[in-house]
């Protein structure tokens, strides 16, 4: 009673007697053929499989591996936006190697010009100096150095303090002391732990300077990072989430509705009562009772918190249609030649409902990801170190408000053209599917 | 319900003059694809006369409802094709060119339909008495008291007993019977002149079919309206129609009255048709089939020698059947159940190579009683004595061995199979679960054979369910019985849903399967005629209870109860019968 497939079944038959007779096409072959013809389900097709290679592609790590470096200056716009008004001044400095090479800027008050290093920033008011401008922050001794700027001094308390300390980092910083400075350099006790942080600092001036870009082909997000980069890879766990909790809850729905529609009386009584308290409690409250339980935030915590809530609705359908088919003629049929209880479950009427479970696993696909997005939006998602489409959205709209706009259209974009497509497939799928209208079967 | 030769003849010289629909060259095809065309009509004309009957006959797929659809206007919009030369001209209209909205105003009012299924075509949320007089609101702009009052009218009309009560019945409180006289209340509410129905007694019991046919010829006489009868059965156009129009793969084989098309078929498909189905009164060996009449000119030989039917009493006794009831629980209400006996008290025995015919009406067990033989139902008492066992109370595993030795063929062939198994899977799976044959080849190859014995070309094998015909799937059905080489064969309506020819084949092959290999069959069947035919033994069921049992010829030629005799009175004739039982008084 060993369960032969298909093909064990008609190769041996096929070895004396193979000469014009083939295989007539399956339900599968035929929607196939169906679903070629129909080129906006082609199209989406086409979609889908790029969005899934792409997934794959960087699951395996070749390409948007080192999405998390910071390769443009913070908040870049995109290239074909062109460098941002207000940062344009910033980008012969940022493209300039070096802190030793850059000229001393010209002082201006331009205090909307950012400053990456917060502590420049400190250190220019402690100078009492306006705030140097440059992206590089390896630059203020060299703007203090400029004599002019002296002549604040006069209303200043500490000007003397302050001119000692200069003096003193000046000092530090040029080997070869100015005159008078040498006294101021003897002491300050800090001069050697400074020279340190400013070596280091000097140091990661010089890497960042060399590879910070001022415009990104689609911009940088807060922390210079590349936005397509990071939609990629925020594409391979939104994608991996909606397909993996799809096939979590579809083989759950499918396996439980299979027991329940089949069997009947007081399995499907239990399964129902499970079934019914699933669905009476509110989803969002479900979902944080199953991410307190599993206790860990990860992306297969996601796919397991949707995995387990979302099984109902397939549950119910393929419930409904192991009742239907149970009592059909064929059903009967086998029960009448001796199949048994598993027999007639899956190799009967499984292949009769397969069709359901695939268009089921495909909408599935597209509301888990969709949940995912809002799961991650809200915070519940995928931990702080995973980018997803959720997690870039929800930093968007923080951006939003500074006109960084990108971040947010590379995310939207992307999950509306998959979700798009991925419906349009779907429906397209259905159709080709039906077994309504094949005419044939079905009265 | 007598029809009058002289009258017939009359209205139809009236008829000829000025008919009340003239359909010429009618064209209908479907798009099946974005360039393929399915021609279900082609180029078809005929005249509907006033106050006459005309029977469109045919087999599945010769078009005979789309021609009805068409007149209707009714066919779907997004893939029916109309011929452009297509005329169907009603009161100087041609109603192929009358925009939908005009058509509405016809359809219901002038021209109105009946359908197959009355459990299908009736609303089941609203009243009968609601529904009717929706018609009336519609057509006739009667509403509140007048429109009640109208529907009670046509209620009482079509014979229902109690109108003012029943007028506020759900469907679902009425018989199948009653629910076609309530489909035909709503056709005739407002008076059509044209009266089209669409098989209208095929889902119905022989007692009430005769019925039903009764009332539509009576009322076509009273309203003086003409019907266009739509149907497979030539038997029942015998009885009612005036003119008869057979029709096959689209075309028009033969028209004209019904004496001429009965009494001189000029076609051979006609003749073929008249032929293929049994009659009550000769038993040939072996049924014509079409191909008989269709391959060869003039008549088929009739001296077929007849077949013998009947038991002797030395013939061995293979299944014996005692005091076997079943009864279905159903819930009512929060904690009540009531029992349905769907089976009561049922004894009988089954002889080795004979055939026992199970006749009765809908509801009377008939199919209960081989479901439970197969255990696909659990019997509530009795026994079914096999080869010295109980079958009934062995366990699920001690039955498995003797599962093989029964084995049931479906009435509906394209249900039984499963459709995602190729046919090869289908007739080796059967052998695969009892271990017969020792490789998947020896399998396969006694596949091959089988489909060669019912009649199946060598590469049906690698094909699907859905790529046959009816007839062929039945036989499909067949083979995998006979993969387990079983002693009794359970036929459940097996031929009731084939069309005349095809059945004639089925039952052809199932003689020879029976006297090859020595099979006992129960022969369950509403239809009379073709339990006639092939059992040898009759048994007579009536709700749950065993009326009559009898050899067959004993049984049609002087049944004892009255049941039965009235079930044998219900039989359609057709058009000889008619004429000789009625003869014309002044002929």
């Amino acid at each position: 009673m060993n369960d032969t497939g298909t093909h064990s079944l008609i190769r041996p038959a096929l070895a004396p007697r193979a000469v014009a007779h083939t295989v007539s096409p399956g339900l599968w072959v035929l929607a196939w053929r169906r679903l070629r013809r129909d080129r906006l389900a082609m199209v989406s097709l086409a979609i889908v499989l790029a969005f899934i290679a792409m997934m794959i592609l960087s699951g395996l790590g070749l390409i948007a591996r080192d999405w998390t470096r910071e390769v443009g200056v913070n908040y870049a716009p995109p290239t074909f936006v062109g460098p941002d008004a207000t940062e344009a001044a910033p980008a012969p400095a940022a493209t300039a190697p070096g802190p030793a090479a850059a000229a001393p800027p010209p002082v201006t008050g331009d205090w909307e010009a950012e400053v990456v290093d917060p502590i420049g920033d400190v250190i220019a008011e402690l100078r009492g100096a306006p705030k140097p401008d440059s992206g590089n922050t390896a630059t203020p001794p060299a703007a203090a150095a400029a004599p002019g700027q002296d002549d604040t001094g006069f209303v200043d308390p500490l000007a003397d303090v302050m001119r000692e300390i200069e003096a003193a980092r000046r000092g530090a910083k040029s080997p070869p002391p100015p005159p008078g400075g040498t006294g101021a350099a003897a002491v300050d006790p800090l001069a050697d732990v400074m020279r340190d942080i400013e070596a280091e600092r000097g140091a990661a001036a010089a890497e960042h300077g060399s590879t910070r870009r001022a415009t990104l082909p689609f911009g940088a997000d807060k922390w210079g990072r590349d936005v397509i980069a990071k939609t990629i890879k925020g594409s391979e766990t939104s994608i991996f989430v909606g397909i993996a909790a799809a096939f979590v809850a579809t083989l759950i729905g499918t396996v439980l509705g299979a027991f329940a529609g089949y069997y009947g009386r007081w399995v499907d009584d239990a399964l129902n009562w499970f079934y019914s308290i699933f669905s009476s409690i509110p989803y969002l409250l479900l979902i944080l009772a199953v991410a307190a339980v599993l206790q860990h935030k990860g992306t297969m915590t996601i796919v397991l918190i949707l995995g387990l809530t979302g099984w109902t609705g397939v549950f119910r359908l393929i419930r409904a249609e192991y009742l239907k088919h149970k009592g059909r003629e064929y059903v009967q049929a086998a029960d009448a030649i001796g199949a048994s209880n598993a027999r007639r479950m899956y190799r009967h009427i499984f292949p009769n409902v397969s069709h359901v479970v695939l268009v089921q696993l495909s909408i599935l696909v597209v509301a888990f990801i969709k949940s995912e997005v809002i799961l991650s939006f809200l915070g519940f998602g995928v931990p702080v170190d995973v980018v997803s489409w959720g997690s870039m959205l929800n930093e968007a709209q923080n951006e939003l408000l500074l006109g960084k706009w990108w971040q947010l259209v590379a995310a939207g974009v992307s999950m509306a053209l998959l979700v798009t497509a991925f419906s349009l497939f779907t429906d397209a799928l259905r159709d080709a599917l039906d077994p309504k209208l094949r005419g044939s079967e079905g009265s | 319900m007598a029809h009058d030769l002289p009258e017939r003849d009359l209205a139809a010289a009236a008829a000829a003059s000025d008919p009340l629909v003239q359909v010429r060259h009618l064209g209908v095809g479907f798009r099946l694809d974005r360039d393929t065309v399915f021609e279900a009509v082609k180029d078809v004309s005929f005249d509907i006369p006033r106050n006459a009957t005309v029977a469109l006959v045919g087999e599945s797929g010769s078009g005979k409802s789309v021609t009805s659809l068409a007149i209707l206007g009714l066919l779907p919009p997004e893939n029916a094709r109309i011929d452009p030369r297509s005329e169907i001209v009603y009161a100087g209209r041609d109603l192929t060119r009358l925009p939908r909205k005009a058509l509405a105003q016809l359809r219901g009012a002038d021209i109105s339909m009946i359908f197959q299924e009355p459990m299908t075509s009736l609303n089941p949320v609203f009243t009968v008495g609601f529904q009717i007089e929706e018609v009336l609101k519609l057509h006739r702009d009667m509403t509140g008291r007048a429109a009640r009052k109208r529907a009670i009218e046509v209620l009482a009309e079509v014979g229902i007993p109690e109108p003012e009560r029943r007028i506020d019945y759900f469907p679902s409180q009425m018989s199948g019977g009653q629910q076609q006289r309530v489909m035909i209340a709503m056709a005739i509410a407002c008076e059509p002149k044209l009266l089209i129905a669409d098989e209208p007694t095929t889902a119905l019991d022989v007692t009430i079919q005769k019925q039903i046919l009764d009332l539509i010829a009576a009322l076509q006489k009273k309203h003086a309206m003409s019907v266009l009868f739509i149907t497979h059965d030539l038997a029942v156009v015998g009885e009612i129609a005036d003119h008869v129009i057979v029709m096959r793969n689209g075309e028009i084989r033969e028209a004209g009255s019904a004496a001429a098309v009965f009494g001189a078929p000029r076609d051979a498909y006609t003749r073929a048709l008249l032929q293929c189905r049994p009659s009550l009164d000769c038993r040939p060996e072996r049924l014509p089939v079409i191909d008989d009449f269709l391959g060869r000119e003039g008549p088929a030989s009739v001296d077929i020698p007849e077949r013998a039917r009947g038991v002797a009493p030395d013939d061995a006794i293979v299944l014996s059947v005692r005091n076997l009831s079943k009864s279905f629980h159903s819930r009512q209400g929060l904690f009540g159940r009531r029992e349905f006996q769907a089976v009561r008290n049922v004894s009988f025995d089954l002889r080795r190579g004979k055939t026992l015919g199970l006749v009765g009406e809908s509801g009377s067990g008939k199919t209960t009683v081989g479901m439970t033989l197969m255990r696909l139902h659990e019997a509530t008492s009795g026994q079914a004595l096999f080869d010295g066992h109980d079958i009934l109370a062995l366990s699920p595993k001690a039955f498995l061995p003797y599962k093989r030795r029964i084995q049931i063929v479906f009435q509906n062939p394209y249900a039984s199979l499963n459709p995602r198994f190729i046919v090869g899977q289908i007739l080796t799976e059967p052998m695969d679960i009892h271990g017969i044959g020792a490789s998947a080849q020896e399998r396969a190859d006694m596949a091959f054979e089988l489909l060669a014995k019912v009649g199946l070309p060598e590469a049906s094998f690698y094909k699907y369910p859905h790529e046959f015909s009816g007839g062929q799937r039945q036989r499909i059905a067949i083979a995998r019985c006979l993969t387990l080489k079983p002693d009794i064969l359970i036929c459940d309506e097996s031929v009731s849903a084939l069309d005349v020819s095809v059945q004639a084949q089925v039952l052809n092959l199932l003689q020879d399967l029976q006297a090859e290999f020595d099979l006992s069959y129960i022969f369950i069947s509403h239809d009379l005629a073709v339990v006639k035919y092939i059992a040898d033994e009759v048994m007579v069921m009536s709700e749950g209870e065993i009326v009559e049992i009898a050899s067959s010829d004993e049984i049609y030629r002087a049944p004892r109860e009255a049941y039965t005799q009235r079930l044998l009175a219900s039989i359609p004739r057709g058009w000889q019968a008619t004429r000789r039982t009625k003869p014309a008084p002044d002929e």
